[in-house]
């Protein structure tokens, strides 16, 4: 299916496609008109959202390119009113999913209510050289849908680490340049939180925070106490309303976010940036068309529009635009650069600098530590509360020094176990059933997130290497064939490892929230370590690196790729270092950002 | 990530049973498909495994799990969701009890009186030792994932979640010190 929109309820397409649709009324109009635009988006997750927003609402006209099928708001969130007993498995997924989607079972993101959302592994297969977990969702609105909304600031000195340490490139910006951005994006999407006044997470623009439990807030007092105010425990900072903003009500408490709100309570492309953008009257929008190369003219130096793919017939189509935005997913839209302007770099636009493809990062997680809490048994919860505590980063600052640089932050609740939780001491029967009908102990937990450096020997490329039948490399190419995905397509390879520095700082991630749970009074703790493949955080980044030096980066400070200045790459594959707070509120600042410097040039007809 | 996801994870990480989570987890190694159409079970077999649910989880000041039609929804997820090793287990250690008991009984478990269905409470606890010396990625003894599959159905079911359990859809607030008394019921959803 391949389909054209336009804001509001009007919809058109070319007579080619008129007789393929039933469902909605189309108006055809001259094919020309049809394929030119002021600007492209590539991608309508969190950045593409954004970047479709800001441009439409300056004026611009706007095509987003969307790879997935459509994925309306509220009419298309299947499950998210069903109660636990209308849903076929209670929540497990089918062998047949574990076959048809071993990565998404590789860790916790396999769900029943959300298998539709995860990406076709078997259409869309990509090369591990190294282990690599690559959680995708191909569909209007993307990871906006599923994303886990911990909106978190980048401080100064995550800006100045790389030049600090004197490790890869120096950020060519600095806090104060994103910091009137991060307040329009955290006003618009709405962020709950609450001020701490801590120079390494700054404050923003926040809704009232949500609140701590008792457990959460007696552990949080001790923590504190115990380090001298050097360690902070407070309740996350999370895209979901404690306020209503127009047209969207603030949350409800039913935890049950990445099935989409019906209530709009939190920030997803289709709660948010579409319905902006849409009311401008100047968007259109292509589903189900994947963008394989932006057009590239040598003569001016700039891109002339995006070539794209029909995913129902395979046909190719072409779109023209003044700018380009790209925004498709970090590994994605590094591999829509590599597939383009080839007749003049090989490796793609953008390779100029040999550094396309390459520090590709992550946050590292899976460990922490978890343990019991004595004397709350006269409490309990009411709601469940889409959110948990968070600890900001406390080494390497203020004087503490370890044998790693940079640093982790900690995410965690405290809650009374439920129906779930192990009593195989009980005998069968009427005991157990009476057990688990009322609630359990108390028990406190957090798991680390970790900054992973820019290696510049962690990379992804095109796999252009040859495969025979039993799927071994040959080196002869004539004895295989390339693989691709089921459009024909190049597929990515992934080359890509933790390495000293992260290992060290794993070691101390455990034993840090060990010591803080028994500072917080928890017994029978129990830590956990059960490795990280890089991808596996959903944080990836880097690839297409910011910088201040075409020789050493891919993209300048406004985020426009020094080979072709109209062209904007605004996700995850412009970050320059990863740092450790959970990166999407950042790659929102950075696309409004760059939007306004790009329709800036435009009108000074710069570019 | 949220709340839920660090628990799952949690729960995941440090081998608390998440209920079927274990014996998800650890089907994820066996990739072999298992019968996944039709029925494995007689309708006399999904009877006994209603009056083994039903042991598990009995009829008390609230309905137990035969009420729910566990054998039903044990067949269901076994089928779909279990692989062909584990459906073997599962459907062997079905076929165990039913002999076993007869040979020790002279009659059918269907015809068990109370005392006689204790019979049952020594099978767990063999299991549960089992479990307890099991490696890692070593399967499930049959009556783990029989009990797991009877407390997953049942207290997601709509009687589990709204008589054994307090299911509220829509809580719109959040409190985090709700006063609590002993033998109040516990929330249905997490």
């Amino acid at each position: 299916m391949f389909i054209i929109f336009i804001a509001f309820n009007h919809f058109f397409k070319t007579k080619r496609h008129l007789s393929q649709m039933s469902d909605s009324i189309y108006i055809s109009t001259k094919a020309k008109d049809q394929h030119t635009f002021d600007a492209i988006v590539v991608g309508s997750g969190i950045s593409g959202g954004w970047a479709a927003k800001e441009l439409t609402e300056k004026g611009l006209k706007v095509l987003i390119i969307e790879r997935g099928g459509k994925h309306e708001h509220i009419k298309d969130y299947k499950t998210a009113s069903l109660n636990p007993w209308e849903l076929e498995h209670r929540g497990m997924t089918t062998q047949k999913q574990r076959e048809d989607f071993p990565v998404i079972h590789r860790g916790w993101a396999a769900s029943e209510v959300v298998m539709d959302a995860w990406t076709n592994e078997l259409d869309s297969p990509y090369t591990e050289i190294k282990p690599f977990t690559w959680w995708r969702s191909y569909r209007m609105g993307g990871r906006s849908v599923l994303w886990g909304r911990q909106s978190y600031r980048w401080s100064e000195m995550d800006f100045d680490a790389n030049a600090r340490d004197g490790i890869a490139v120096d950020w060519p910006i600095r806090y104060k340049d994103i910091a009137p951005w991060y307040d329009k994006v955290e006003k618009f999407i709405g962020v709950s939180g609450s001020k701490e006044g801590l120079p390494q997470l700054p404050d923003g623009a926040f809704q009232p925070a949500m609140d701590l439990n008792i457990v959460e807030k007696d552990a949080a007092g001790k923590i504190n106490k115990h380090f001298k105010g050097s360690r902070h425990l407070f309740i996350g900072r999370v895209a979901n309303l404690t306020s209503n903003l127009p047209d969207r009500n603030k949350c409800q408490y039913r935890n049950r976010c990445w099935e989409g709100c019906p209530y709009g309570g939190y920030f997803s492309t289709q709660s948010s940036t579409l319905p902006a953008a849409m009311a401008t009257g100047n968007l259109s929008i292509i589903t189900d068309a994947i963008a394989t190369r932006i057009l590239y003219d040598k003569d001016t130096k700039k891109a002339t529009g995006v070539e794209i793919k029909d995913t129902a017939d395979n046909n190719t189509y072409t779109f023209n635009s003044k700018i380009v935005f790209v925004c498709a997913s970090s590994l994605n839209s590094t591999w829509l650069l590599m597939n383009s302007a080839t007749d003049i770099w090989t490796d793609g636009l953008g390779s100029s600098s040999g550094e396309l493809g390459h520090n590709v990062m992550d946050h590292h997680y899976n460990l922490g530590a978890s343990g019991k809490i004595e004397g709350f048994d006269d409490f309990y919860t009411y709601g469940r509360r889409p959110n948990g505590f968070y600890i900001p980063r406390f080494v390497n600052l203020n004087g503490d020094k370890r044998d790693y640089i940079r640093g982790f932050g900690y995410q965690g609740a405290a809650s009374r176990e439920g129906w779930q939780r192990d009593v195989a001491e009980l005998n069968i029967g009427k005991d157990l059933k009476e057990t688990l009908s009322t609630p359990g102990s108390w028990s406190i937990g957090g798991g680390g997130f970790g900054e992973i450096l820019p290696y510049h020997d962690n990379r992804i490329m095109l796999d252009k290497r040859y495969y025979d039948a039993a799927g071994n490399v040959v080196t002869d190419p004539s004895k295989g064939k390339q693989k691709t995905d089921k459009w024909g397509l190049p597929i990515l390879a992934m080359d890509a490892e933790l390495r000293e520095n992260e290992m060290k700082m794993r070691k101390d991630i455990v034993e840090e929230m060990k010591i803080m749970l028994e500072v917080a009074g928890a017994k029978d703790i129990k830590t956990w370590d059960s490795g990280h493949n890089i991808g596996h955080g959903i944080h990836e980044m880097g690839t297409a690196r910011m910088g201040r030096d075409p020789k050493t980066s891919v993209l300048n400070g406004y985020n426009q790729v020094w080979d072709a200045t109209n062209v904007f790459v605004t996700d995850g594959a412009c970050m320059t270092s990863s740092a450790c707070q959970n990166p999407s509120l950042t790659y929102m600042a950075l696309t409004a950002r760059a939007v306004a410097y790009a329709v800036s040039e435009l009108n000074k007809r710069n570019i | 990530m949220d709340r839920r996801t660090i628990i799952k994870q949690i729960s995941i990480m440090t081998g608390v049973a998440f209920v079927g989570g274990e014996v998800f987890l650890n089907s994820g190694c066996k990739p072999e498909g298992g019968n996944q159409s039709g029925e494995l079970f007689s309708p006399a077999q999904i009877t006994l495994l209603d009056e083994i649910g039903e042991t598990i989880l009995p009829t008390t000041d609230t309905p137990g799990a035969k009420s729910v039609q566990i054998g039903n929804f044990m067949q269901k997820m076994v089928r779909d969701c279990y692989n062909s090793v584990e459906q073997s287990i599962f459907v062997n250690g079905l076929k165990e009890i039913a002999s076993t008991f007869e040979k020790k009984y002279g009659k059918s478990f269907l015809n068990a009186k109370p005392d006689e269905r204790r019979f049952l409470n020594d099978i767990n606890a063999q299991a549960n030792n089992n479990k307890k010396t099991k490696m890692k990625n070593e399967t499930q003894h049959y009556f783990i994932m029989m009990k797991q599959l009877t407390i997953l159905g049942y207290f997601s079911s709509e009687t589990g979640c709204t008589q054994a359990l307090n299911y509220i859809a829509v809580p719109t607030k959040y409190n985090g010190s709700y006063p609590y008394k002993k033998g109040d019921k516990a929330w249905a959803l997490n």
